[in-house]
């Protein structure tokens, strides 16, 4: 999807975040990382700041070799120019729009030149490669989750993004849909190739999407390594708890087709 | 135990009987006006008052002049509530209440306000009129007078309904690639347009009775600066069935505009996402 063959997202943001100041440092290649922590353990601030939404108040933000932020060179890329894929916990769907328009809004903010119908015609492709042809004049409000989220999919990648940002991807979602939401999301994360970092309070999302952990605490990046490094030597009482193994299983074991998805 | 249930079942008629009694003056004193708009002095006089020579002249102004005021107040004031309902400038929260005043103030009040600030011999008066323009007692001072009273109901509904969008939306619509004028036009207004419209169908209803401010900034002058509610005032010197005809006039448009609404709200709910998938 992108043009550099080893895309690599460096991250570093100081910022008040009132009670406490968000200080982190993270390296994101290839491997989707997941970020977790208690909530208000700025998370969520983290991400915004990455989106350029939250502006930090020291920091370097560079994607590939691209200046995202700089505080001490005051560089700040709008939002618009940054080239991220958000996903927020809902989707973030268009309501007003149908998902081949949804799609479309995306082609038509990153090629203005292009006609409409031919705008259509791209959607259209995007909306079959992800198998939702036959939905794409339908609203969002009556779209099932697992389809809303395919239509989320396809409209971030339609807009060629650089980096993937999940924010909760699977929390809004009942039991059966979050089994085949998260699978979809995995084959979709690992095909891409994208740095990608996944908010998530859900130990089967970081399981089953992630392949590194970044654990937040009051503002602080505590530790970043692999489930095991993490589960082995857990920094806090929060990610003792979380990856506590016994739990895990009995997560696991209480949504079956889950073994699936991780050994396909 | 007989007795406590006959106690308990007295005092819930009591009860019953306190809020209806309560509830059904209220009810009483505001229908029968419209009781007595209605039905006093019959149809015939009606009609004959609404062939007055105040009537149709008052009525085209009083259109006109409001058709004109409410497309101003949404041409000015929905990129001023975007502004608003997206400034982080604790400056727009004063700046909110600030422009909520018209509401509250006596109209009488914003008329001498209008006349101090635009008239001949107001603050910006002098330097209109070097410019040959002299608005007060004309019909733009009669648009004038509205859009002052007017705009803070549209105002009041446009920032609630842009702080009430779903910042994920504005958010994902940006991290797609939607520059400020895409966010504006293609998500913001889109979701937004319902209660605009409800504002706006407020806001002209506003006009459309504006009286005081009207009186004092554009005077009472029938074809020229002479609405509805200023010729019901006049008409009521006349005769009071022509005032009477006047009213009913004000009233089917107001009825008309709260079906409108209410209708309109309906079709709102419907097409509305739900919260949660």
């Amino acid at each position: 999807m992108t043009d550099n063959s080893t895309p690599r997202f460096s991250i570093m943001v100081q910022t008040a975040l009132g009670p406490f100041s968000l200080q982190a440092s993270l390296e994101v290649g290839a491997e989707p990382l997941a970020l977790v922590g208690p909530n208000g353990s700025g998370k969520t601030s983290l991400l915004l700041s990455v989106l350029g939404l939250l502006p930090p108040q020291h920091g370097r933000i560079v994607l590939s070799d691209e200046v995202l932020f700089d505080a001490a060179l005051a560089i700040d890329r709008p939002t618009e120019e940054r080239h991220l894929a958000y996903l927020p916990q809902d989707f973030g769907l268009f309501p007003h729009l149908s998902a081949i328009d949804n799609v479309a809004f995306a082609l038509a903010c990153r090629s203005e030149r292009v006609s409409t119908n031919q705008r259509r015609d791209q959607a259209m492709t995007w909306l079959e490669r992800f198998g939702i042809a036959k939905l794409a004049e339908r609203k969002p409000l009556h779209l099932s989750g697992g389809e809303r989220q395919r239509v989320a999919l396809a409209r971030a990648l339609a807009s060629s993004p650089k980096a993937l940002l999940l924010d909760e991807p699977t929390a809004s979602l009942d039991v059966e849909a979050r089994v085949e939401v998260r699978a979809f999301l995995a084959e979709s994360i690992r095909s891409l190739g994208l740095p990608t970092i996944l908010v998530t309070h859900d130990v089967v999302d970081v399981e089953v999407l992630a392949s590194r952990i970044a654990v937040l605490e009051r503002g602080q990046l505590v530790a970043c390594g692999s489930l095991g490094d993490i589960r082995q030597n857990p920094p806090t009482s929060f990610a003792s708890k979380m990856f506590d193994s016994s739990r895990v299983s009995g997560a696991i074991a209480n949504s079956p087709r889950n073994e699936d998805v991780r050994h396909n | 135990m007989s007795h406590l249930l006959l106690t308990r079942a007295g005092s819930r008629r009591l009860y019953g009987a306190v809020m209806v009694g309560l509830g059904g003056f209220l009810l009483l004193f505001l229908v029968l006006p419209f009781v007595a708009l209605v039905l006093d002095g019959g149809p015939e006089a009606i009609w004959r008052g609404l062939g007055c020579s105040l009537t149709w002249p008052a009525l085209r102004l009083s259109l006109g002049t409001t058709m004109i005021s409410v497309v101003l107040v949404i041409v000015g004031g929905t990129p001023l509530a975007w502004w608003l309902a997206r400034s982080r400038w604790r400056s727009a929260r004063w700046l909110e209440i600030l422009l909520q005043l018209p509401v509250v103030i006596p109209p009488a009040v914003g008329g001498i306000a209008l006349l101090l600030a635009f008239g001949r011999r107001g603050l910006f008066g002098g330097a209109l009129e070097r410019l040959g323009w002299t608005p007060a007692f004309s019909v733009v001072a009669v648009i004038m007078a509205q859009v002052f009273v007017s705009a803070p109901f549209y105002l009041q509904a446009a920032v609630q309904a842009f702080g009430r969008l779903d910042p994920n939306l504005l958010a994902v619509a940006r991290s797609l690639g939607a520059s400020p004028p895409r966010l504006f036009f293609r998500v913001a207004l889109p979701l937004a347009r319902p209660w605009l419209i409800g504002g706006a169908a407020m806001s002209w209803a506003r006009a459309l009775g504006e009286f005081g401010a009207t009186l004092m900034f554009a005077g009472n002058m029938t074809g020229k600066t002479q609405t509805l509610p200023l010729a019901i005032y006049t008409a009521l010197e006349l005769d009071i069935h022509t005032a009477q005809a006047l009213s009913l006039l004000l009233v089917v448009f107001a009825f008309a505009l709260l079906l409108f609404l209410r209708r309109f709200n309906r079709g709102v709910e419907l097409t509305r996402q739900p919260a949660t998938p």
